[in-house]
């Protein structure tokens, strides 16, 4: 079997080839492979170089200050450090914390973590269109709050929050900011100098650079402090222990130049793909976009195609690779926590897939992939009972269904 | 998740797709599941004057395992007799298709179906009496 076409960017992406070579160039006897925290001799000084120049490539990328990038293991890794660092340092000030319900795991499992220790969180609602308000969170403050933590861009859905109004709101009630930032970043523009934003979570290997790398930005005016989650040589500033792996903080300064060089050419292209693909649904029956298309990145689309089940859609399509909000494939049987929490019916959150495309994505790949979803929506729709009862004007919601 | 041989068999070519008329006095229907539970079975057997299932049809909405168990289930009630079809058990429909621990509930669901047919038959045959 031929392998499938790649209709998951939003999960990770390839290593862009120019990322890979510049990376390859620190591994080996004759490249630098030295450890960047080598003082006394000429290996450690060439990674020290390297690991810097890195660091302003990303700086420069979010428009901050190279001194506030913190090198991290990903963006689980860096939702982490910002939300319990806060949390922990500022425990004296209150034990109040503010998120959204449609944050990523690596957020929300480090809430439930706080909150087993003590910490209060409040879960804020999207409303339908997927997107959380600056009053939500102005409503939300407390006298003891220090942090808010609420996404740039959605993974599931790709809806991008107003990050600008909510961190005018925490600036104002003097609470620190944190966005996870991991689908934003080299996709669309952040500019840290504008933004009242104190921390911000990025990983490489969803803007084309390896996996295991990531960066923390932690503003420095005003200051923002934390408590350490990795003990050990005092590396970034103590923020961060652990000798700096230099191929992969190379990369990640080169993937976030490339992404700062080509965003505007690159945003455009990944929209136009994104776009025929929607179209390509277009005419066809109880086909529902999730989230608000209006704020939205380029290369991500949620899609439900009511009365087929997502698992069993996505087992017609072999030669796709993509991912479903059904229950199935989480092994659990409720549908995707994303998708409920806009307050989708269960069954429309059971049908839907995401589509995302990339630096790699064609034309050609697009229509092949219209072609063989429509296919398999009008297959799976002839199997369906639920079809079946729409098409007879049955109203679903007036059965009385023995849920199991 | 990788899904066996005879899954894939089932979901490729699922054995009598249809529908009866559900008013029809030979018919008995079975609708198991919900939607909010991203599965639905309809499964449909015709059954003669001797209490033989002659027929019978499916439609499911659910994951490939789910249209698999009713698709099998279609082929297995054919020829049996009301009782016999009402005794086929979940871990049998489940042992044929190889089904992983998280899909036996799709073959619970066939197993459901197959005594909600039987049941909505015989229900219409005693109104009938
Ligand atoms: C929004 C968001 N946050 C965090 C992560 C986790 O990032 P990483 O894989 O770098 O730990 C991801 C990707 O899986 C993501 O999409």
């Amino acid at each position: 079997m031929k392998a499938p076409v790649y209709f998951d960017y939003a999960a990770t992406t390839p290593v862009d080839p120019r990322v890979a070579q510049k990376m390859s160039e620190c591994l080996m006897t004759e490249g630098n492979f030295g450890n960047p925290a080598s003082r006394s001799h000429k290996f450690g000084w060439e990674a020290e170089e390297a690991v810097e120049l890195a660091r302003k490539q990303v700086a420069d990328l979010l428009n901050c200050d190279p001194r506030e990038i913190v090198w991290t293991s990903g963006a689980t890794e860096s939702d982490n450090l910002a939300i319990k660092g806060i949390a922990q340092f500022y425990k004296g000030k209150g034990k109040h914390l503010i998120t959204s319900k449609i944050e990523h795991k690596a957020v929300l499992d480090t809430c439930r973590h706080l909150e087993r220790d003590g910490y209060e969180v409040t879960y804020l609602e999207p409303g339908e269109d997927g997107l959380i308000t600056p009053q939500q969170v102005a409503d939300a403050i407390r006298e003891d709050t220090t942090l808010v933590s609420v996404m740039h861009v959605n993974n599931e859905i790709g809806v991008i929050n107003d990050i600008a109004g909510i961190g005018e709101v925490c600036r104002a009630a003097k609470v620190f900011y944190h966005v996870d930032a991991a689908q934003s970043a080299g996709k669309i523009p952040v500019d840290l100098e504008s933004l009242k934003v104190d921390l911000m979570s990025l990983s490489a290997h969803k803007m084309y650079g390896p996996k295991g790398v990531g960066v923390l930005y932690v503003r420095r005016k005003p200051r923002v402090r934390l408590e350490a989650q990795m003990h050990g040589g005092g590396h970034e500033r103590g923020m961060r222990s652990g000798t700096l792996a230099t191929h992969q903080l190379v990369g990640m300064g080169e993937c976030c130049r490339i992404a700062q060089l080509e965003m505007a050419s690159e945003a455009d292209r990944t929209l136009a793909l994104r776009e025929r693909l929607r179209r390509g649904f277009d005419d066809m029956e109880e086909v529902y976009v999730n989230g608000d298309l209006n704020a939205h990145v380029p290369g991500i689309i949620n899609i439900s195609f009511n009365y087929v089940e997502g698992e069993s859609l996505i087992m017609s399509l072999p030669e796709i690779a993509l991912s479903s909000g059904s229950a199935c494939t989480s092994a659990s049987l409720e549908p995707s926590y994303v998708l409920r929490a806009l307050g989708m019916n269960d069954e429309l959150a059971h049908s839907s897939l995401r589509f995302s495309v990339g630096r790699f994505t064609t034309e050609e790949d697009v229509d092949g992939a219209i072609e063989q979803v429509r296919h398999a929506v009008e297959k799976l729709r002839e199997l369906s009972p639920l079809w079946d009862m729409y098409k007879d004007g049955v109203d679903l919601d007036s059965i009385e269904w023995a849920a199991h | 998740m990788a899904y066996s041989d005879q899954v894939m068999d089932h979901y490729q070519n699922p054995r009598n797709v249809g529908k009866f008329d559900d008013q029809d006095d030979q018919i008995g229907t079975g609708m198991v599941g919900a939607p909010a539970c991203g599965d639905v079975m309809r499964l449909q057997i015709r059954v003669n004057d001797e209490g033989i299932i002659e027929d019978a049809k499916f439609k499911t909405y659910g994951c490939g395992s789910a249209i698999a168990s009713s698709s099998l289930l279609t082929e297995w009630v054919k020829g049996r007799t009301l009782d016999d079809a009402a005794q086929i058990k979940n871990t049998e429909i489940a042992e044929e298709l190889a089904l992983p621990p998280v899909k036996i509930h799709c073959s619970v669901l066939a197993e459901d179906a197959i005594k909600a047919a039987v049941e909505d038959y015989r229900k219409k045959l005693a109104a009938q009496a």
